[in-house]
């Protein structure tokens, strides 16, 4: 079976050179998320609903769904986490018109149901970590991973303000270039910097869980499904090798 | 499983309801044909799991689709909200969607893992090139099924993919544009054409699938199959008339073919319940954002297994004024496989038994699919340009020098009865 | 074929394996089934619907929709209150024994306070919406003679019941109109499709 082997090494090799495809641009930070660790759903559902949910929404998002999810019980979900005059049921909107958004923001703030899955756990993370002071634009911050962001740095109180450090770097045509080379903290903020990472990758993992709110359940069904498939296999190769004792 | 020769009295009335069946319908008739006296080469290895694995999952997408159907919503304003709604508020809809969505990309690598086992043993060839053709059609009919599907959670990729592929049409002469039109049934991907995709998706496509699946089925049945010795059993035969290297496809390779999907299986379960993106090969990330016919995402490639002809369309630049030139050529790597069968011209069929050139030639083409797969998903520039030249010119090559470097290619002897 | 093939192996591996198959197969059937259920969205637009009884005047009668059916609430005069009694031997089933109606609602006013009657506008019958003939007394359109005391009557067969939804002797529908469960939050509003208002 010399070309079945040949095949897998090629299968094998070529995938992850295909997977390491496409990241150019500011490193991501590894946001190391637990979807299964409901402690820090909670803290992180309350950081989404405290600082996002003013503007962005998360409309495929039933709170009911969260509440179920969450291991909270009713009282605990209106309390902590649901604007006055919402149902349980409701999906998360947010407060803010549309129409007032675009005025402010140029655009309506995007939707946060998938933003983990279509731009990935660590560019949210990273994202969320990198804004910085930069008086040259409206909201007098800027974002190292999204240059030129229209959202205002919402979480500069806990942070503190970052300042950008730049370094001089030869261009294409020679000249030097100034080039965002990283981030410093500049003003303290009300939380240390591992309080701050903390807090972010509890936002991002809420943030997970809304863009696949199945996910901790589809893992841990999968390996029972594995383990009856491997035990029906078991039983398949039994059978197979004992009517194929007849075939000489 | 049983060998149905039970002497109680339930065995009696089962038998005897199965001859009042027998009377009005060949039942008993195409279980023999088809199952308990279909000889089936007894030498069968890894490479002959995978079309009975096709089936399975034909019928698993077939099934899922079916119930995907109940929920989804194929109108642009409520297409991506009502896939949402299937992956949230339906009870199990999550799962009944990555079945599909992992059924799909499984389709087309145990296709391919068949088609290539074909091209291994020569079972392309004559008296099989009716069934290769019916193969290529279902191939065919597979892609057409895929790219439509795609369009349906009107994703961002999912927009911009039927966008770029439905624009391939627009380089033909004269006609391009209002074909285009044609096909769009609007002036750019609308609901309309969302629409129709959907019907085509889930019903005259799959009509189209199960008739040639059947028909590529009774024409293995008719000429019987090949074995990766590449010699006809049918030749040697016992004094019973039945081919001495064959063994009956129930129970044997049905228990054997039970085996090999219970471990497609166990790769099947991993990819849907820990992977079913798989690192954006069978889900890609931008296909989470809603469509959105003012921003084009940032890498825009086809699902991985359309990449190799789409480095084929890009591998062929424009000249006297028009794109058609890389659609031809698109389009000619499939017709070319419908005449492989007469441009092989080895006087034997098994890799086993071919000489140095085949072999080379074919782990090349493999190796070339494979790179022309790859250069599909970067974006167009080098080194990958050159690369999808090379791969393409390496593909033609491969099929039309093949009436050549066949017949010059040295090959062994062939034993008269089959090997283990 | 070699050395004396062992059927009772066979056939307990083929049955071992049978068995385990179908488990598997009743277990993956089991989420395509479920996949019927109602969906959130489904539970979510079928959550508890209030009501405000606020403007709800003595005689009128307010219509809403509740999980796809017309719930029907009736601000009792006290002479429809006092009628009920009076037309016990005319009713099928004036105790609501056979009927479906909340605990609470298993009495004589078929209500939790009985000035306020809030029933499912579906006939026990063939599911039409009842109208609403309080008047008491011979209809114009002559479906109802000089001794109808008020109530519910079905235009599509001619089904009668009383202002406490009771259906009357000798109509095709078998039992009463059905009350759905409700709660009053405060005077002013009422909460149809639950038992109890949750704290919170």
């Amino acid at each position: 079976m010399r070309p079945a082997r040949l095949l897998a090494a090629l299968v094998v090799l070529g995938w992850p050179i295909a997977l390491s495809a496409a990241t150019h641009g500011y490193p991501l930070l590894d946001a190391d998320t637990d979807v299964s660790s409901l402690a820090s759903l909670q803290r992180g559902a309350r950081n989404v609903v405290n600082y996002c949910l003013g503007c962005h929404s998360a409309r495929f998002m039933r709170y009911s769904q969260v509440a179920t999810d969450l291991a909270l019980t009713e009282e605990e979900l209106r309390d902590n986490l649901m604007f006055t005059g919402m149902r349980v049921y409701d999906t998360m909107l947010t407060s803010m018109p549309p129409e007032q958004a675009r005025e402010w923001f140029g655009n309506v703030p995007p939707d946060l149901s998938l933003i983990a899955r279509s731009r990935g756990v660590d560019y949210v993370y990273t994202y969320l970590k990198s804004f910085y002071g930069d008086p040259s634009r409206p909201t007098g911050a800027n974002n190292a991973v999204l240059a030129n962001t229209v959202m205002p740095y919402v979480l500069a109180g806990l942070q503190g303000v970052q300042q950008p450090r730049y370094e001089e770097k030869p261009g294409s045509n020679g000249e030097s270039v100034r080039h965002l080379a990283g981030l410093e903290s500049g003003t303290p903020g009300e939380l240390s910097a591992e309080e701050f990472d903390g807090f972010v990758r509890d936002t991002v993992t809420f943030l997970e869980y809304v863009s696949e709110p199945a996910k901790a359940q589809r893992r841990s069904l999968g390996v029972w499904v594995i383990l009856y498939l491997l035990m029906f296999t078991a039983f398949t190769y039994f059978l197979k090798k004992e009517y194929w004792k007849d075939v000489k | 499983m049983s060998s149905n020769q039970s002497n109680t009295a339930g065995g009696g009335r089962l038998k005897s309801l199965g001859a009042w069946v027998d009377a009005r319908f060949p039942m008993t008739a195409l279980w023999k044909e088809h199952m308990s006296e279909y000889d089936a080469p007894k030498n069968f290895n890894f490479w002959y799991y995978f079309g009975s694995i096709a089936i399975f999952v034909l019928a698993l997408q077939i099934f899922t689709g079916i119930f995907l159907t109940m929920s989804y919503k194929p109108s642009d304003i409520e297409a991506f909200g009502s896939v949402e709604y299937i992956m949230r508020d339906v009870e199990w809809g999550w799962l009944i969607r990555y079945l599909h969505s992992t059924g799909a990309s499984a389709f087309f690598i145990v296709v391919y893992l068949h088609m290539f086992r074909a091209l291994l043993y020569g079972s392309h060839r004559k008296p099989r090139e009716l069934l290769w053709i019916f193969g290529v059609l279902i191939y065919l009919a597979l892609m057409a099924e895929a790219f439509m599907g795609y369009l349906l959670p009107w994703g961002n990729m999912s927009y911009w993919g039927a966008q770029v592929i439905v624009s391939l049409f627009g380089t033909f002469p004269w006609i391009g544009d209002a074909l285009v039109e044609w096909i769009r049934g609007d002036y750019y991907i609308s609901d309309i054409t969302l629409n129709r995709f959907f019907a085509l998706h889930v019903v005259a496509v799959p009509l189209v699938l199960i008739f040639l699946v059947v028909a590529h089925i009774l024409a293995l049945h008719e000429v019987g199959s090949n074995n990766p010795d590449g010699i006809e059993i049918k030749k040697t035969k016992g004094p019973d008339g039945r081919p001495l290297d064959g063994v009956a496809m129930h129970p044997y390779y049905t228990v054997k073919d039970i085996y090999g999907l219970s471990i497609f299986l166990v790769l099947f379960a991993a990819v849907v319940f820990f992977a079913p993106e798989l690192g954006g090969f069978f889900l890609e990330a931008a296909n989470f954002e809603p469509a959105n016919p003012l921003l084009t995402p940032e890498h825009i490639a086809p699902v991985w297994y359309f990449t190799p002809y789409y480095a084929m369309l890009r591998a062929v630049p424009a000249f006297a004024g028009t794109q058609v030139w890389g659609v031809l050529v698109m389009f000619s790597a499939i017709l070319v496989l419908f005449f492989a069968p007469w441009l092989d011209r080895a006087p034997v069929k098994s890799i086993r038994y071919r000489g140095p050139i085949y072999k080379v030639a074919l782990m090349l083409f493999a190796a070339a699919f494979i790179m022309l797969g790859y250069c599909g998903m970067k974006p167009a520039e080098q080194p990958f340009k050159a690369m999808s030249v090379i791969g393409t010119i390496y593909y033609f090559a491969f099929f039309l020098l093949m009436p050549w470097y066949s017949r010059i290619d040295s090959h062994k002897p062939v034993p008269s009865r089959v090997t283990s | 074929m070699g050395e004396e093939i062992d059927r009772g192996r066979r056939q307990l591996l083929t049955a071992a394996t049978t068995i385990t198959g179908a488990v598997g197969v009743a277990f993956a059937a089991a989420p395509f089934l479920a996949s019927w259920k109602p969906s959130a969205r489904a539970k979510a637009l079928g959550a508890p619907v209030e009501i405000d009884i606020s403007k709800l005047d003595p005689g009128a009668m307010l219509k809403i929709v509740w999980r796809g059916k017309p719930v029907y609430v009736v601000r009792r005069t006290p002479g429809m209150i006092e009628s009920l009694a009076s037309i016990e031997d005319r009713l099928s089933d004036p105790r609501s024994d056979i009927s479906r109606q909340p605990e609470y609602a298993k009495n004589e006013q078929r209500a939790r306070n009985p000035e306020y009657f809030v029933v499912l506008g579906v006939c026990t019958h063939l599911s039409c919406a009842p109208q609403n003939r309080f008047g008491p007394g011979a209809s114009e359109d002559g479906v109802l003679s000089a001794d109808w005391p008020g109530g519910f009557f079905c235009p599509c067969h001619g089904s009668k019941f009383d202002v406490a939804g009771r259906v009357f002797k000798g109509v095709p529908a078998p039992t009463n109109l059905e009350i759905p469960p409700y709660v009053f939050i405060d005077k002013q509003r009422i909460l149809i499709g639950v038992d109890e208002v949750r704290v919170g």
